[in-house]
């Protein structure tokens, strides 16, 4: 007759690592989807226009969100902040016995 | 038959007078072009923007482009980047303080070494810069384009005579000289701020 104790993580610790999974995956995806931006997130995207009679060179701002590095960080360690969390839930063991 | 001879001597030389005489050219565009463009270096990535509440004018003769005068006047609550909470900065007591300081303006009380090409005039602009309640003397480069009979075309109204100023330049000026965050910050954002200019004044006719 022998025991074996096998580990299982606890329901609790399991979400959390995978809200922090899909947390980390859905940001970088947004961030990338929306143009990879490797400069401060916008509100609102510069667009250089011409006026024809004059020459000039203006800007005028087209209102759009653009996430920026400081977005990528935040969602990272937001998603970090969570699996840390996670790592709190105790594994549950359970004890076999077989003969 | 002398007398009639006089008159129209007297009218020729009127009209004479009237079309060498300096013409106003007011500033705030119908179109909205018009805008200062500022940029500064910073941690990560320039910060640049626009200040698009321009007003003012400007007297400007194209027989004598030397003697032009005239005042720019910039809404300090126009100037805008492309992040809202920086525009917040900007804006707020630690940087331009737009509600104590209303206005960034550009007195110009002379050109000098003016040079005329056609209908481009580039000089040296002299008079004073009041930025958060700090004037100061300054020179910028400038390039003056005038576009007779322009006016109309533009706003797509032909029949709507007048003229056209176009005003280029591009300075420099250190934001420590007009108290903006004086020697705060200044490992993350460069303590000079350069200042892109390019608007057009209309003087419609009649």
């Amino acid at each position: 007759m022998s025991n074996s104790t096998t580990h299982k993580p606890s329901p609790a610790r399991l979400g959390l690592q995978l809200a922090a999974a899909v947390l980390l995956i859905g940001v970088v995806g947004f961030w990338t989807a929306k143009g990879a931006h490797t400069g401060w997130s916008m509100n609102q995207v510069p667009v250089k226009q011409l006026d024809e009679i004059t020459g000039i060179e203006f800007v005028t701002y087209e209102k759009r969100f653009v996430p920026g590095i400081e977005f990528l960080a935040g969602g990272a360690g937001l998603a970090a902040g969570l699996f840390v969390v996670s790592l709190l839930f105790k594994r549950q063991s359970t004890q076999t016995t077989s003969s | 038959m002398k007398n009639h001879v006089i008159a129209t001597l007297f009218s020729i030389a009127a009209i004479g007078a009237l079309s060498a005489a300096p013409q106003t050219f007011d500033f705030k565009d119908p179109k909205g072009v018009n805008a200062i463009q500022f940029h500064l270096d910073s941690v990560l990535e320039p910060i640049s923007g626009t200040a698009s509440g321009i007003t003012g004018t400007v007297s400007f003769d194209p027989a004598n482009p030397a003697a032009t005068t005239g005042k720019i006047v910039v809404a300090t609550n126009s100037l805008t980047v492309s992040n809202a909470m920086m525009t917040d900065h900007l804006r707020g007591d630690r940087w331009l303080n737009a509600p104590v300081n209303p206005e960034i303006s550009f007195e110009l009380a002379k050109l000098d070494n003016v040079k005329t090409s056609g209908n481009d005039t580039t000089a040296t602009a002299v008079g004073k810069l009041s930025i958060k309640g700090v004037t100061k003397d300054v020179s910028v480069p400038v390039k003056l384009t005038y576009l007779a009979g322009a006016f109309g075309k533009r706003i797509n109204k032909p029949e709507v005579g007048g003229d056209l100023l176009v005003v280029r330049g591009e300075f420099t000026i250190n934001r420590s000289d007009y108290g903006i965050n004086p020697g705060q910050m200044e490992d993350k954002v460069n303590p000079e701020i350069k200042l892109t200019l390019a608007i057009v004044g209309g003087a419609p006719k009649a």
